[in-house]
């Protein structure tokens, strides 16, 4: 029996190694795909004033701290029962939905993409940005840059700080946005467009083109039928910011549809002993263990999950690629975990096209961005997709606003189980006969990369501190005994 | 000549720092004609196998970010200790704990089985937990401990620099990356990326108009009732400024909130609650006892507030039983 180890995984946000058991045939018995860290969010978040966990939450992950920032203020929102104004509404979403931008490009260019646009089985030196902007060229990768930044700028315009942005707090934001903030960003959303056709231009190219891909793509290796999890609007259409949570089975159709303060009723936490991450899966369906298929409670929530749960593309463009890409992989829903990649760049493409409506509309200036809250804060939830998946914020309070307890499933958690059955998959299908190199463990890591994870979001991880300070005056006196 | 070798590595971090360090923007392109990057794991896919085959300090620059949580961390800082010439602790986490920092309020045991049992989402009746070994039908798996409380990389070995900020700001980390390729580093053990003095010294905001009768939280304080031009102290909302390094530009108090630390102490600043307190009571519109502790008593979290940033590096750095 040989083991082979990837350690650590890469191109990803956090920790992760895959550990994979060959038989004496040299072929794949199984593969595991471990979290090895945990830093208790939960537990410390007990005690702190609930309008702190928006600036709190964003520590679990850099990559996406728009992301908690919004679950967090939401989840406050929701605590103290207010309902915000139209303002404040605009603002977060185009906060929000500026960050996807930049999210998802640097998906695309920087951790997902280099596998395609160097060859999976390209030298390992060669595989990351620096590579792609090698290869194609200094101006696109100024264009790739030029926009993450103007996306990041904004967001540290709109929200005080680029990475672990501040801004949102129950009820609104803490900064309006001038008449000449909103022209500029409106302008930019413009180019933040044709940079989204830009880039699927370029996967098009690049992948859609290109056979040896699209047979990587639509082979069994990289495909499991199972349920897909996903934030839809009114018209069951994909929406980032707001709306109820749809879950769809293998073959597509409606399992439920339900309000995230009901998460509860429809979603529960395995536990292994293999992995500090713990496995999400259905509750009205069940755990089977690490298999996929209709009986077993293991589900996705991923852009393409986004995609299949919902029924079009609230934008024109995007639902324009959005009809393309179903149609050019057989209709909904899609399971080929590569896929996952093309439904990104669409709804980069929504993104984009929802900044410039968010930045068009004339209320986005008001003098209303934020109310205060004027009913007893108690217990709230509230969910947004993050870009790797929903992502789940439910805090309790004393009737001061002190958190007692806080429960976070994230984008990444949901995934947990799906991750661990693609990489599976995917090591059965490519390591044969003992044969084993670098290129091919880079295409199982293809297999955990096309979720684009967030091991950091995921190890996020709650007590009351029974800490005493004493605070003295620079004269050495003791002003003051502070006690929880 | 060869470019330098860098590495850019997280222990237990939220990868900010790495996007902070992709906000350099198109000074990246600059950096790459400059150096060369040999290990990053949120953007290239060198392996720890790779690291462990480099002669020892092969690596000319590590910036290191995040604490030490687990044996894994540990290992690396150890080993890029070993393979690296200059080892800076890149950002609050490295430097001071940050907010992962303030699980050291909790034990390992209060984390775990809050997780693994009383979560509201975790299967009802659960036993089961992680473990650091598990036998499978085809072998053996195995899992870092987690430790019992969060330390500083400069807990667990010899640090060169220290860069706080939760993430450094891309200003700072230019000037710092910029430093390190002409060579004109500071002394050893110096903070880099900082500007002197403090956060309010960088602050827009006027100070020393006004006093308080008590202390507000800021969503609940309507928005027409904050004053744009003054210190958010001194209107009563509490801001960690006074006792926290300048070098972010005072980018909180711009978007009319407080400061909560992420740049660390000051300069000769011990203990930032201490500090704090002291600021606080210089705000207080009152002599008389009674009342200033009705005051001080409406500040409902200080150890949350104070300590946010730099509970594992403080003094008190875990909770003390």
């Amino acid at each position: 029996m040989t083991t082979i180890t990837i350690d650590p995984i890469t191109r990803l946000e956090g920790h992760g190694k895959i550990s994979i058991f060959l038989d004496d045939a040299g072929n794949v018995a199984d593969a595991y795909l471990q979290i090895p860290e945990l830093r208790g969010f939960e537990q410390f978040c007990i005690g702190r004033p609930v309008e702190e966990m928006p600036r709190i939450t964003t520590r679990i992950c850099g990559v996406c701290p728009e992301a908690h920032m919004m679950a967090a203020a939401k989840a406050c929102d929701a605590v103290y029962h207010c309902e915000l104004p139209r303002t404040a509404k605009l603002l977060r979403e185009l906060l929000y939905i500026v960050f996807f931008v930049t999210d998802h490009s640097t998906h695309f260019y920087a951790l997902g993409g280099p596998d395609f646009v160097m060859g999976p089985t390209a030298p390992k030196a060669q595989r990351n940005i620096l590579g792609v902007i090698h290869k194609v060229g200094v101006e696109i990768g100024k264009k790739v840059i030029g926009m993450r930044g103007a996306c990041h700028d904004i967001i540290k315009q709109m929200g005080g700080k680029s990475v672990h942005p501040i801004g949102a707090l129950p009820g609104g934001m803490s900064k309006g946005m001038t008449k000449e903030e909103q022209a500029a960003i409106l302008a930019k959303g413009k180019e933040a467009v044709e940079f989204a056709k830009f880039s699927i231009g370029l996967f098009n190219s690049l992948v859609l083109e290109n056979k040896e891909y699209v047979d990587l793509i639509l082979s069994d290796s990289f495909t499991h039928r199972t349920y897909n999890m996903g934030l839809v609007d009114a018209k069951n259409r994909v929406n980032f910011y707001d709306g109820d949570v749809r879950v769809t089975g293998p073959d597509g159709a409606e399992l439920a549809k339900f309000k995230p303060a009901d998460y509860l009723d429809h979603i529960v936490e395995h536990v292994e002993t293999w992995s500090y991450l713990k496995f999400p899966f259905l509750k009205n369906v069940g755990w089977k263990g690490l298999v996929d298929g209709p009986d077993s409670g293991i589900y996705k929530a991923t852009p393409l999950s986004r995609l299949n749960v919902s029924e079009s593309m609230a934008t024109p463009l995007a639902n324009e690629e959005h009809d393309r890409m179903y149609k050019t992989l057989g209709g909904k829903p899609v399971h080929q975990t590569l896929a996952t990649h093309w439904a990104r760049l669409i709804e980069l493409l929504y993104a984009a096209e929802r900044w410039v409506e968010l930045a068009s509309d004339p209320e986005v200036t008001g003098p209303d961005y934020r109310i205060v809250p004027d009913k007893t804060p108690d217990e709230g939830v509230a969910v947004v997709e993050a870009p790797r998946g929903t992502l789940f914020h439910h805090y309790k309070t004393d009737e001061k606003g002190l958190l007692r307890e806080a429960n976070l499933i994230v984008g990444t958690t949901n995934n947990n189980g799906a991750i661990n059955l693609s990489v599976k998959k995917a090591a059965q299908g490519f390591i044969k006969n003992g044969q084993v190199d670098d290129g091919l463990l880079n295409i199982v890591e293809m297999a955990f990369r096309a979720y684009d994870p967030c091991f950091g979001c995921a190890t996020h991880a709650l007590g009351r501190a029974p800490l005493r300070v004493s605070v003295h005056d620079h004269r050495g006196e003791m002003i003051k005994d502070l006690r929880r | 000549m060869a470019k330098p070798k860098f590495a850019i590595y997280w222990a237990a971090s939220c990868g900010g720092c790495e996007i902070g360090f992709l906000d350099i923007k198109e000074k990246i392109l600059d950096f790459d004609a400059a150096a060369e990057l040999v290990f990053c794991p949120c953007l290239m896919d060198t392996k720890y196998s790779d690291v462990e085959a480099m002669a020892d300090e092969e690596i000319d620059v590590t910036l290191f970010n995040g604490g030490i949580r687990n044996e894994e961390n540990l290992h690396l800082a150890h080993l890029l200790r070993r393979k690296s010439k200059v080892l800076v602790a890149f950002g609050s986490c490295a430097t001071e704990g940050c907010i992962p920092g303030l699980a050291n309020l909790s034990t390992r045991e209060d984390i775990m089985d809050y997780v693994y049992r009383r979560s509201p989402s975790v299967a009802p009746g659960n036993t089961v937990l992680p473990q650091l070994e598990t036998e499978t039908p085809f072998g053996k798996l195995t899992l870092p401990a987690i430790h019992e409380n969060l330390r500083t990389l400069g807990q667990v070995v010899d640090v060169d620099y220290f860069m706080p900020g939760c993430p450094p700001v891309e200003e700072q980390i230019w000037a710092v990356v910029e430093a390190i390729l002409s060579g004109k580093l500071p002394p050893k053990g110096s903070l880099v990326g900082v500007n002197p003095k403090t956060v309010c010294d960088e602050c827009p905001r006027t100070k020393d108009v006004k006093k308080v009768k008590a202390f507000r939280r800021p969503h609940l304080v309507s928005l027409r009732e904050i004053d744009p031009e003054i210190c958010l102290l001194e209107q009563g909302l509490l801001c960690n400024g006074p006792a926290i390094h300048a070098g972010c530009g005072a980018l909180c108090p711009r978007v009319n909130l407080g400061c909560r630390g992420c740049y660390g102490p000051a300069a000769g600043i011990q203990d930032v609650g201490a500090k704090l307190a002291g600021a606080i009571a210089s705000v207080i519109d009152s002599d008389n006892p009674a009342e200033i502790d009705g005051i001080v008593d409406q500040i409902l979290d200080p150890v949350g507030t104070f300590y946010r940033f730099n509970l594992a590096g403080s003094f008190v750095g875990r909770r003390v039983r």
